[in-house]
């Protein structure tokens, strides 16, 4: 069979082609795959909490506040330190005054007293927002005013919430609140305008032993994440399927 | 005369159009879906800026180093090492331009944070030093004689 | 002093071991909210039964029941906009929708709803419309002036009123009627969605819920329309009885059709209430057996804190009488009022129970809230979200009622 050079050239040219489509491009991409190949970024951010480590002094508490601009007499937090006295007989008393803004420094719990000899095991568990995979603050509000961004941060768009308070009320961990000036929904941001600067969020600043960190998830050699992947981890309320980013070292199953 | 029962259609369809003419005009138009789906990634993607630059107000010691050198010193070859300045000694924010003085905490509540005896097992917080703040020298600050930047009572 | 206001610490008593952040965030106006949508529905469903399954025996109160949940209908948000932190960005709800949320839904759901209740009372009142557009034609006077332009405009410039265009009429009400009663079941299920979704609320999170709520929606909204049509007619009884000049008909005949029509329309609430009911304590047993974790405190919430509301309020005086009530031979119409107002009371408590008892127990598993109704308003919140607010919700559709009635007569005798 005779063949022209041309046609040679357009065989070949034809199987360049198709060699070099990648089979993947025949895949269809939906626009949210797309974006996100492109815009996907080398960061989650994630926290760490060490409940061994956490002295229950309350100035992570303190700093928050502060660094937030949440009303400092307020009840509601951002962030708020729990403590749970486990006694021997079993039973469990539990307390967060003022969220733990100024340290637990009284041995009363829940207006009880704790005699030292009573107590089988006793510690501090901080608390904020998990920045869940899958947060259900954001599937249920009505206006697209809370959302997620790339890096697993939910943040609150303080000009577009309604203030209807679903949110609030998904959410498992009590993380919620409205804020007391703005009037709309509030909750911890992990400080996302610390991290974009290179900072820690103020509580993992303010506290003095370490029991808070926060990190990139995606970063194999963060010290969170190594922690996080080596060592024996625990989240918060699992089975809520909401996948908390914050882990807990020394998690108790008393820890509510 | 056309068929009368097509005109509360016509009257929804007007309706509708005023709708979403005031939607084009009211909603931002970053308004979208974003990297996270519908789901977790619609809102107006602006906001996230505006958070980012919120303002920093904590600034650690970093921030206090270069101006207070001695007290920096001080602090960070004693024990407090690991407790920031602004703890103390409120949050610096632009610190001296806003605000010139610091208000600085040396009451006993402040101390007794950490140093209110607590007896519990497997925190840290029961290795802590410690005292009864209901007993011990109840009418005096601790400040009067703990140091609190270098507080191994020689400190003073 | 606390800068700013701290929503829910006004109501809201903590006990034991409860998270900062937890108040009750929803409160009297959530329980409005579902009350009123469910009321809508009911009475939109009540009207259908006569104009889709042809239930010729409620052909007097379809009318008015149609009417009356438009009423109803323009309230059904109100609640919301009482309870909302920024009521002025309601309107993002259709702006920005969020589908993922049921409370998005509200938007599509409601605006479909209200076109289906407006387009068909229009095709019901049609003939009604032009010819008082035409009665009203050069007479004199400035109510008469107001009259006739609601009416020329209501005709939608269509004044063809032939019997072949009224047979057309007739047929897109029985079409209308016939979608409307899946949507009027959307829109309250969806209410009941809106709780039943909320995995974090351990008392709320069952899918029964909003079938429950579909259930007791459709009682309220009967029993309402009964109750209103009761006083509307005793009113009418009295009136006749007490003016001197002679109306078309006697005391004694509107007595007769008005029990008549009571006795089979109370057939209609009894099945659903014996629905209602089966499902709530289907729920409640289905959550003892398979006691899963929140059993410990759901527990004393049920059998304990609010084992008054529940089981005495809500299930004795909101269920058990009336149901015996209604049941009874020779109804009067003194029994009637009392137990259509017991039913009613009864599906309120359902609503509080639900609402309220949902966040009577703390997210911890371990603390409690109680929350105290405010009576007297000192500001507004307390205002919005306590007593009055609800009062004045709840006497809003009849408001509406009387200046809608006003447009399109819906209580004409015959």
């Amino acid at each position: 069979m005779r063949q022209t050079r041309r046609d040679f050239l357009k065989t070949i040219t034809r199987g360049a082609v198709v060699s070099a489509l990648p089979l993947g491009a025949f895949k269809f991409l939906s626009p949210k795959e797309a974006r996100a190949a492109v815009e996907s970024t080398n960061v989650r951010w994630g926290f760490l909490v060490d409940t061994y480590k956490c002295v229950g002094c309350g100035f992570c508490v303190k700093a928050c506040k502060l660094e937030n601009e949440v009303p400092y007499d307020a009840p509601v937090t951002r962030t708020w330190v729990e403590r749970y006295v486990i006694l021997k007989n079993g039973k469990m008393l539990a307390d967060t005054p003022m969220g733990g803004r100024d340290g637990f420094t009284e041995q009363k719990v829940q207006e009880q007293d704790v005699p030292p000899k009573d107590i089988a095991k006793a510690f501090f568990v901080p608390k904020l927002c998990n920045q869940c995979e899958n947060p259900p603050c954001v599937q249920v509000c009505p206006v697209g005013a809370t959302y997620q961004r790339a890096d697993g941060v939910v943040l609150v768009d303080r000009s577009w919430c309604i203030g209807c308070g679903y949110c609030i009320m998904a959410c498992p961990y009590g993380v919620r609140f409205f804020h007391p000036v703005y009037r709309t929904a509030e909750k911890c941001t992990f400080c996302i305008h610390r991290l974009v600067k290179g900072m820690n969020t103020a509580c993992v600043d303010a506290c003095p032993f370490g029991a808070r960190k926060v990190g990139n998830l995606k970063d194999p050699n963060d010290p969170v994440t190594k922690v996080v992947l080596n060592e024996r981890v625990a989240v918060l309320k699992p089975e809520y399927g909401t996948k908390p980013q914050a882990f807990y070292i020394g998690l108790d199953e008393n820890v509510r | 005369m056309k068929n009368h029962v097509y005109r509360p259609f016509i009257v929804v369809v007007v309706v509708i159009a005023l709708i979403l003419v005031a939607r084009y005009l009211y909603v931002p138009k970053d308004f979208g879906i974003y990297e996270r789906g519908f789901m977790y990634g619609y809102h107006r993607k602006s906001n996230e800026a505006e958070w980012e630059a919120f303002k920093v107000k904590f600034r650690t010691k970093e921030y206090c180093k270069d101006c207070h050198p001695d007290k920096y010193e001080a602090n960070m070859s004693g024990k407090h090492h690991v407790i920031q300045c602004e703890n103390c000694h409120g949050v610096a924010i632009d610190h001296p331009e806003n605000p010139p003085k610091l208000t600085i905490d040396r009451s006993r509540s402040l101390c007794i944070r950490c140093h209110a005896k607590l007896p519990y097992p497997t925190s840290k917080r029961g290795d802590l030093p410690g005292i009864n703040p209901e007993e011990h020298n109840t009418d005096m600050e601790c400040v009067t004689c703990h140091n609190p930047h270098k507080p191994d009572m020689e400190g003073w | 002093m606390i800068e700013g206001y701290v929503h829910g610490i006004e109501w809201t008593i903590k006990e034991l071991f409860v998270y900062p952040n937890e108040f009750i965030y929803w409160s009297i106006q959530i329980v409005m909210y579902p009350y009123m949508t469910g009321l809508v529905a009911g009475a939109f469903v009540l009207s259908s039964l006569y104009h889709v399954f042809g239930q010729e025996d409620l052909k007097d109160l379809a009318k008015f029941a149609l009417v009356f949940s438009f009423a109803l209908l323009i309230v059904a948000p109100m609640p919301l906009m009482f309870h909302l932190q920024q009521p002025q960005r309601g309107v993002q709800v259709f702006f920005t929708p969020h589908f993922t949320s049921a409370i998005s839904a509200f938007g599509i759901v409601f605006f479909t709803y209200s076109i289906i209740v407006a387009t068909e009372i229009w095709f019901v009142y049609r003939k009604y419309f032009v010819e008082q557009a035409l009665a009203l034609k050069g007479k004199e006077g400035l109510g008469n002036t107001v009259m006739r332009l609601i009416y020329t405009t209501l005709t939608l410039g269509s004044y063809d009123i032939s019997e072949e265009a009224l047979h057309k009429d007739e047929k897109a009400i029985k079409i209308l009627a016939g979608i409307g009663i899946p949507v009027a079941c959307f829109l309250h299920g969806y209410a009941g969605f809106i709780f039943g979704s909320v995995k974090a609320n351990a008392l709320w999170m069952t899918p029964l819920m909003p079938v429950i709520f579909i259930m007791s929606a459709i009682v309220s909204g009967i029993a309402l329309c009964m109750l209103t049509y009761i006083v509307i007619m005793e009113w009418k009884k009295f009136r006749i009885k007490t003016s001197k000049r002679p109306w078309e008909v006697t005391a004694e005949e509107v007595a007769g059709v008005e029990l008549n029509l009571m006795r089979k329309t109370s057939k209609y609430l009894l099945g659903f209430m014996v629905a209602a009911i089966t499902l709530e304590l289907l729920d409640i047993v289905f959550r003892g057996y398979t006691a899963v974790k929140s059993w410990d405190i759901l527990r004393t919430i049920i059998y304990g804190k609010d084992f008054f509301n529940i089981f005495i309020l809500q299930y004795t005086f909101g269920n058990l009488l009336p149901f015996l009530m209604l049941l009874m031979p020779r109804p009067t119409v003194r029994r009637l009022v009392v137990a259509l107002s017991l039913v009613l009371f009864g599906v309120f408590m359902m609503r509080w129970n639900v609402v309220i008892g949902g966040q009577a127990f703390s997210l911890t598993f371990a603390g409690y809230m109680h929350y105290k109704l405010p009576f007297w308003p000192h500001n507004i919140e307390t205002y919005k979200e306590g007593f009055w607010g609800a009062f004045t919700i709840g006497v809003m559709p009849f408001v509406l009622f009387w200046g809608i009635n006003k447009i399109v007569p819906s209580l004409k005798y015959k």
